[in-house]
């Protein structure tokens, strides 16, 4: 039987197939799915982890343990699992265990583009890329075989045409779960000096294994075609090669590393022209340089961004001998662009109601300077309300604030880290700690909407359940806050835009470092229906309101339209208007 | 459908309208007919407000789950600036159903810029093959405005030639079944708009 999956949802069918018992994660686009949709399977014990380096290690006791395990990310959270993953490198495993690196190229939702095969290269892992749906399926059981077969970790890494795009994927049943025995052995897994030295030597002999074993991995292959044009290609780049060079030979490699040297200097060499044809890093070319081979590639692909269809025609138009192999109908014209009238862009907003939006138009108001962090709230970086200086990596807004005042200590009262519940659990806290620890005065907001919001509503530690929706231990952020040394902490209602003004006044101005709890629950989750506002004649179009950027909130001529159909009732609006001409449907004038 | 071809449809929207349901139900139209489909889509801060994109293609076998610039069949836009945002990817023979319903995007909103005026007749002049349909309307008179999603698959399921029996069954595969008459009325309607 056939179905239509996307990529992260063959990952978890593979997953469940090929007999993946333990699964951890922390979510992020584009790999959030794929736990959500493990986690429904029978058999199969599935977690949110706090961050990507708590579920990595999760993994790595699973796999020692003797269960097939599956751990997801996306490619910034191998970042955050870099020291599990390059330790766990030298361990190796016991039953396999699947890292999915999910990288995303052209950045659609992620503060870098970088090329997480580096990583596989740099750990001494092996890493597939898969093409499809069918294919992301079927390297999550050859990887797993890998994993087992030469004791190592194994990366399958995604772009976000992968994870996002479906294709048709043949469904078959569950084997291969059984649980091996746990065997101690500290030489092998307690990798003290004396202990990894040993263990180096079996990764740098694993690696000549792997690199014999790339020669025959029945995920590379040579497609024959004319040999007067040959592309060395993995992942999504193979399906548009597919359609724009259809009658040239190439190179498909599903493991890139280590690369099949054998298999490479075959095909270059019974090809005229040879090409490697690859997004972000120079990764599969490097290397086929290095076996001296001549090759053309980032002379005409960019380092940055995807490449399409298009770019492949161009590109090798722009220097092939031999024009009449590739596709030129994909390059040819269609309806011309919009070009005599501006087409106003359409970026992402904070939702009506949203409990972020008073806390950003306080902190403009106030002229902070504010650290921010990675969530729905890195919108407050945009206009109308503009009111963030910095955002790096998640949790980074706590340390950056308080490296900002031991820079500039006049600058004390006017410094604000802002960061997410989420996100405060993932890696904000031992921020917030040094500042603690090394006597900071900044105020750290934490943003509590009870959610994940970015990535689509995922439960973390502070809201009491699990991936399975099952009730858990719930952390106490006040308690939490107060256990790593901050004395000063005030919750306060997102809505309550002068009490906002007020504590974030006080709590910056006090010589002690402070957090603020800013709670309400994100807007998507409240279910209860609101009365909406409406505008009346009072209206003196000074558009103070405007300034919050509200999507319901329209400037039309000399009045301001309220749009009922997308107001949640929040109030921040009527909050600040001086005239008294914002009120609840169906109030009446007084 | 044209024999050995890929048959490209773009759905373009805004965040909420609903362009996923669409994309579903043009896939199992092709699952029934036998063809290979792949459907692209992009999450993340889009769902936030932003402009949409779903990209389908289907025919007897398919590589890249993207269209090209300059190669949709067909764009089914559910909303009037994105019809203009996407239009260059169009082939130029191409169809273009528009629903003529406008969203104000943040500039718009703030009054830094203005929504741009006549668009549909803009698009006219370029695509001699342009249905502009009011789906808000037809699916208000339905009972809800929130199927216009529905609507819209009705005009372009009898564009596209697709056998109208199938579609209701994709419908029965793919709606609550709470709402499904509701939608069957809906995409009925949309089926008989004048095109």
């Amino acid at each position: 039987m056939k179905e239509l999956l996307t990529g992260n949802e063959a990952i978890a069918r593979g997953a469940y197939e090929f007999g993946v018992r333990v699964a951890a994660a922390y979510p992020g686009t584009p790999s959030t799915e794929i736990l959500e949709n493990l986690v429904s399977y029978p058999g199969v014990y599935a977690q949110w982890s706090p961050n990507e380096k708590v579920a990595l290690e999760v993994g790595a006791g699973a796999a020692i343990g003797g269960a097939r395990t599956l751990v997801t990310m996306k490619h910034v959270g191998v970042n955050v699992a870099a020291d599990p993953l390059f330790t766990l490198s030298y361990t190796g495993v016991n039953a396999g265990l699947v890292l999915v690196s999910a990288d995303d190229p052209g950045m659609h939702s992620s503060q870098n583009e970088q090329d997480n095969r580096n990583y596989a290269r740099f750990a001494k892992i092996p890493v597939l890329e898969p093409s499809n749906s069918q294919e992301a399926k079927d390297m999550v059981g050859l990887g797993l075989e890998i994993s087992e077969q030469f004791d190592t970790p194994v990366m399958l890494r995604t772009t976000t045409r992968v994870n996002h795009s479906q294709s048709f994927v043949e469904i078959g049943e569950r084997s291969g779960d059984d649980v091996k025995p746990y065997v101690k052995d500290p030489r092998k897994y307690v990798m003290v000096p004396a202990h990894a030295r040993g263990r180096h030597v079996v990764v740098e002999e694993r690696r000549a294994k792997l690199a014999e074993y790339a020669e025959s991995c029945p995920a590379s292959r040579i497609e024959w075609g004319d040999r007067k044009i040959g592309i060395i290609a993995s992942g999504i780049i193979y399906e548009y090669i597919k359609e724009v060079v259809p009658g040239a030979s190439v190179l498909k490699l599903g493991m890139t590393f280590p690369l099949p040297e054998k298999l490479i200097r075959e095909f270059a060499a019974q090809v005229d022209e040879l090409y490697v044809i690859e997004e972000l890093e120079p990764f599969l070319e490097d290397q086929v340089r290095l076996m001296g081979i001549e090759v053309r590639g980032k002379q005409l692909f960019s380092r940055i961004g995807e490449v399409n269809q298009r770019m492949i025609a161009e590109k090798i138009l722009s220097v092939t001998g031999h024009r009449d192999l590739v596709n030129e109908s994909i390059l040819a014209a269609g309806v011309p662009e919009e070009k005599e009238i501006q087409v106003p862009v359409r970026p992402p907003v904070m939702c009506p109601g949203c409990p972020h939006r008073g806390v950003f138009y306080t902190l403009s108001q106030l002229k902070m300077t504010v650290t921010g962090d990675i969530g729905c709230y890195t919108l407050g970086a945009l206009p109308p309300l503009e009111a963030m200086d910095t955002c790096i990596c998640m949790g980074a807004s706590v340390g950056a604030a308080l490296g900002m005042e031991k820079a500039h200590p006049e600058m004390h009262g006017k410094v604000v880290a802002v960061i997410g519940d989420s996100t405060f659990m993932h890696s904000g806290i031992t921020g917030l700690l040094d500042v603690a620890y090394n006597k900071g005065a900044t105020t750290t907001v934490i943003l509590d909407n009870s959610t994940t919001a970015m990535t689509g509503h995922q439960d973390h530690p502070a809201t009491g359940r699990t991936l399975s929706k099952e009730v858990t231990n719930q952390v106490d952020l006040v308690g939490l806050v107060k256990a790593l040394g901050i004395n000063r902490v005030q919750v306060v209602d997102a809505f309550d835009l002068e009490n906002l003004k007020k504590i974030l006044s006080e709590e910056a101005a006090a010589d002690e470092p402070s957090v603020i709890i800013v709670r309400r629950p994100c807007a998507l989750l409240v279910k209860e229906k609101t009365v909406p506002y409406t505008i009346d004649e009072n209206c003196i179009n000074c558009k103070k309101c405007m300034k919050l950027g509200c999507p319901a909130l329209s400037a039309r001529g000399d009045a301001v339209v309220v749009n009922t159909a997308l107001c949640t009732g929040c109030g921040l609006c009527s909050q600040l208007c001086p005239s008294g001409a914002l009120k609840k449907e169906g109030a009446g004038n007084e | 459908m044209s024999n050995g071809k890929v048959t490209n449809i773009l759905i373009v929207g805004v965040g909420g309208q609903g362009t996923i349901l669409a994309s579903r139900i043009l896939s199992y139209l092709a699952l029934e007919d036998g063809h290979d489909v792949k459907v692209s889509e992009i999450h993340g801060m889009a769902q936030r407000g932003g402009s949409v994109v779903t990209q389908v293609r289907m025919g007897e076998k398919v590589y890249s789950p993207l269209i090209s610039e300059g190669q949709a069949d067909v764009i089914l836009a559910f909303e009037r600036l994105e019809a203009l945002r996407w239009i260059h990817f169009l082939k130029k023979e191409g169809t273009i159903i528009i629903n003529d319903q406008a969203i104000d995007p943040v500039p718009v909103i703030m009054g830094v810029q203005e929504y741009p005026d006549g668009i549909v007749e803009r698009i006219k002049e370029k695509v001699p093959d342009t249905i502009a349909v009011n789906a808000m309307q037809i699916a208000t008179d339905c009972g809800n405005a929130k199927a216009s999603n529905v609507v819209l698959m009705g005009v372009l399921a009898r564009k596209m030639g697709f056998d109208k029996e199938k579609c209701i069954r994709a419908l029965e595969a793919k709606v609550p079944a709470k709402f499904l008459e509701l939608n069957k009325n809906a995409f009925e309607k949309g089926w008989s708009v004048d095109l």
